[in-house]
């Protein structure tokens, strides 16, 4: 029996012994004089986790560990005279394990071959359609056939240690049926426990990420000093060429990366912060119930077009646009420069500010409004002088989070922003941020042990970090707002 | 919007008179969207008075209030008919200045509401968008000093004027809000439940207050405390379900009321 197969009973039972658990604390329910302290589904839910858990931790388990188990005594089944050759053992056991799929094709006369040295391991395997190495030896079969009834015996005790759990899980639940029997509580906890479980997931992959990239920054960090990738200004890595491990020839300064990175996001703020914020305070003060119930779903589809689609548009549309519109006034626009990526990806972020600004203005109190207009003030004096200081703090919080959207922001300055590593303080020159040399490190043929690639991970390191000072700076911020209010 | 003020204020100081009417309702009608919440609301306001509206809740007596210095005009689907006069002169007429009737119309809410700026800036905040010379700084600092002595707050903040406005506690941010009203030099202040958000000793101290404010202005209160009315009021006006039904001497309206549903709700039967 398969483990799916296995997984699969063990639903199927599970789903049987709910029914059949609520069918009983039913029927109990209506017999007994005695009020019962769970509702029938509890009782029903209970049998279905004793049914299904204790056997599902123990398949679990077993998967785990009776691999290990096998591999060691497979591993201590081998000749002596193997070991000592010098050979690693890590090796030998991969070529054993590659034998174990095909040895139960072989048939006596194979082996006679085998021993005979007619044929080597390999052309027998070949003839049975399992390739293996040339370095597979007879003494490996031994161990292949031993690994292989090892595995099957496991499986088989797997399968029938399983349906007992099941079995016997199945008939402790439905002796728990009782009218005093706290059914409801159990499962409850156990609910609890899976919410938990589901929450962690998230929090244990954002761990798992950050320690990947965290050990492979190290890892670059062993090869290029730490001083050198903060504080250096030239960045040439050079090329990855195979083979040549460790050649340091290439500089890692991350400073004009980051130089270009600032830049464009500041000029995609300078766009992005007066459009989004007028247009939130328009959305929000001046325009009526139809307009603004039309207007705002439009603005937010700009956050729904594809990154990528932004890129194109910058590379093919706006940057030759700029370049002609710079020349005609005699400044001279490159197709790929700050000025064309900042502004696409000002625009992209518009939604963000007004968006969340809108909903922060929206916020404030109308008691506010009320009372400056019960003093005599103009809608502008009022928006002003009374509105705008009182959403301050919300409206800094989405700056910094589109602030963040920015500096994360890969296809756009993929496209747009140039790939030379410049710092230049001409908007019409090209630059290259931090996401585009990612992207240059990690593409094409790779080799994970020099810098030019290990180097993306410090990158993105150094970029994640940045962000997400960013981004809880800015909740921050919003939380402090909110208690405000509240 | 054409300024129209310069003209007719020496006329209104002229009608400036103890018994004279400050402000006049002419069959108002407040409609929100389809659903009507006045109905033909005739009442006259007299000066250097206290008038009080009760009423049950939902009677319209807020709705009333809030049309005397068009506040109703931020409400979208609020819709009003009838004429309401300050100083014989029509505040819905449509070359009016809403911003400057609402200078001379102050309002305090039911929810204390200071500004999220300094004591000094919110009383201060009134005066200077209507052009007090700011950069008199004696001078402003004289009328927020003399405003607050009026709301009795003075004693209370004038060490603190630099602290924000919502670190008050709930009475001193309600006669923060009066000393508001009061530094802009309305002619009229309208109080919708001023007291409703404050505890008795607080409200004591607004009442006070609004007996000490009777000799320089004319006031307005809509309360549901009927205590409160008699206490404060010389008029009363009793609305109910957007009619106004009754309306006199606060003596004659609390001891012998013409109407049998005002005798009913003063009395508790009903409210």
């Amino acid at each position: 029996m398969t483990t799916q197969m296995i997984f699969l009973i063990l639903l199927l039972a599970g789903v049987a012994a709910f029914f059949y658990g609520r069918m009983r604390a039913r029927a109990m329910t209506v017999a007994s004089a005695e009020k019962f302290h769970s509702r029938p589904g509890h009782h029903g839910f209970y049998v279905t986790i004793w049914t299904m858990l204790p056997a599902f931790f123990l398949i679990v388990l077993w998967l785990v560990v009776a691999p290990l188990v096998v591999r060691w005594a497979v591993t201590n089944s081998l000749p002596e005279a193997a070991t000592a050759s010098g050979e690693s053992v890590s090796l030998i056991m991969t070529t054993v394990e590659q034998l174990s799929r095909g040895v139960t094709q072989l048939e006596e006369e194979d082996f006679d071959r085998i021993s005979s040295g007619a044929m080597t391991v390999q052309e027998v395997m070949r003839s049975k359609g399992v390739l293996v190495g040339s370095d597979a030896k007879p003494y490996m079969l031994q161990a292949a056939i031993l690994d292989e009834r090892l595995s099957a015996n496991s499986h088989l005790f797997l399968t029938l240690f399983a349906g007992i759990t099941m079995i016997g899980g199945f008939l402790y639940g439905r002796r728990g049926i009782a009218p005093r029997a706290r059914a409801r509580n159990a499962v409850e906890q156990v609910m609890t426990l899976g919410l938990i479980a589901a929450s962690t997931v998230a929090i244990l992959t954002t761990a798992g990420i950050v320690l990947s990239v965290l050990f492979e920054s190290i890892e670059f960090f062993r090869m290029v000093p730490p001083a050198d990738f903060f504080f250096g200004t030239v960045w040439d890595p050079r090329f990855s060429a195979p083979g040549r491990v460790g050649g340091s020839d290439g500089q890692f300064g991350i400073l004009p990366l980051l130089w270009g990175t600032a830049y464009i996001s500041l000029v995609a703020l300078m766009v992005a912060v007066p459009i989004g914020l007028m247009s939130a305070i328009y959305m929000s003060e001046y325009a009526g119930n139809k307009v603004r119930s039309i207007a705002k779903p439009l603005l937010e589809i700009l956050a729904g077009i594809p990154t990528i689609v932004y890129g194109f548009f910058a590379l093919v549309t706006f940057g030759p646009f700029l370049r002609d519109a710079g020349g005609l006034v005699g400044f001279d626009i490159q197709a790929s420069s700050v000025l064309t990526a900042g502004f696409v990806m000002g625009i992209m972020i518009i939604p963000f500010v007004s968006s969340l600004s809108d909903d922060i203005i929206s916020a404030v109190p109308q008691s506010l409004r009320e009372g400056s207009y019960g003093l005599g003030a103009t809608q502008s004096e009022t928006i002003k002088q009374v509105i705008m200081p009182a959403a301050l703090p919300g409206v800094v919080g989405a700056v910094l989070l589109a602030a963040s959207r920015a500096i994360g922001e890969t296809m756009i300055v993929v496209l747009a922003a140039g790939i030379a590593a410049n710092i230049t303080l001409n908007p019409g020159e090209s630059v290259t941020t931090v996401t585009v040399k990612i992207v240059s490190q990690l593409t094409g043929d790779l080799e994970f042990n020099s810098p030019q690639t290990l180097v993306a991970f410090a990158l993105g390191l150094t970029l994640f970090v940045v962000t997400l000072g960013l981004n809880v700076f800015a909740l921050y911020i919003v939380r402090k707002y909110r208690e405000q209010y509240e | 919007m054409v300024e129209i003020s310069a003209p007719v204020s020496p006329v209104s100081e002229g009608a400036n008179q103890a018994d004279s009417v400050k402000m006049s309702a002419r069959d108002v009608c407040v409609y929100y969207g389809e659903k009507q919440a006045l109905f033909g609301v005739n009442l006259q306001i007299p000066t250097n008075e206290i008038m009080a509206l009760i009423g049950p809740s939902g009677c319209g007596k807020s709705t009333f209030l809030r049309c005397l210095n068009r506040m109703n005009d931020v409400i979208p689907i609020a819709r009003i008919t009838g004429d309401i006069e300050l100083d014989g002169e029509d505040i819905y007429a449509p070359d009016l200045d809403v911003v400057e009737l609402r200078a001379r119309v102050g309002m305090v809410f039911q929810k204390p509401n200071p500004f999220p700026k300094s004591i000094f800036d919110n009383i201060a905040y009134g005066p200077r968008i209507h052009g007090f010379s700011s950069n008199n700084k004696t001078d402003m600092e004289e009328l927020v000093a003399t405003s607050l002595q009026k709301a009795g707050l003075w004693e209370e903040v004038k060490d603190r004027l630099d602290q924000p406005g919502t670190g008050l506690s709930g009475g001193q941010q309600q006669r923060l809000c009066i000393a508001r009203a009061i530094a802009v030099k309305p002619e009229v202040i309208l109080m919708d439940e001023p007291c409703s958000a404050l505890d008795p000793i607080a409200t004591a101290k607004i009442e006070e207050l609004m007996d000490e404010l009777r000799s320089d202005y004319t006031i307005v209160i809509v309360t549901h405390s009927m205590q409160q009315a008699a206490r404060v009021s010389q008029r009363t006006a009793f609305f109910h379900l957007g009619v106004l039904v009754e309306e006199g001497d606060t003596d004659k309206i609390f001891t012998n009321p013409d109407d049998e549903r005002t005798q009913n709700y003063i009395t508790g039967r009903f409210g």
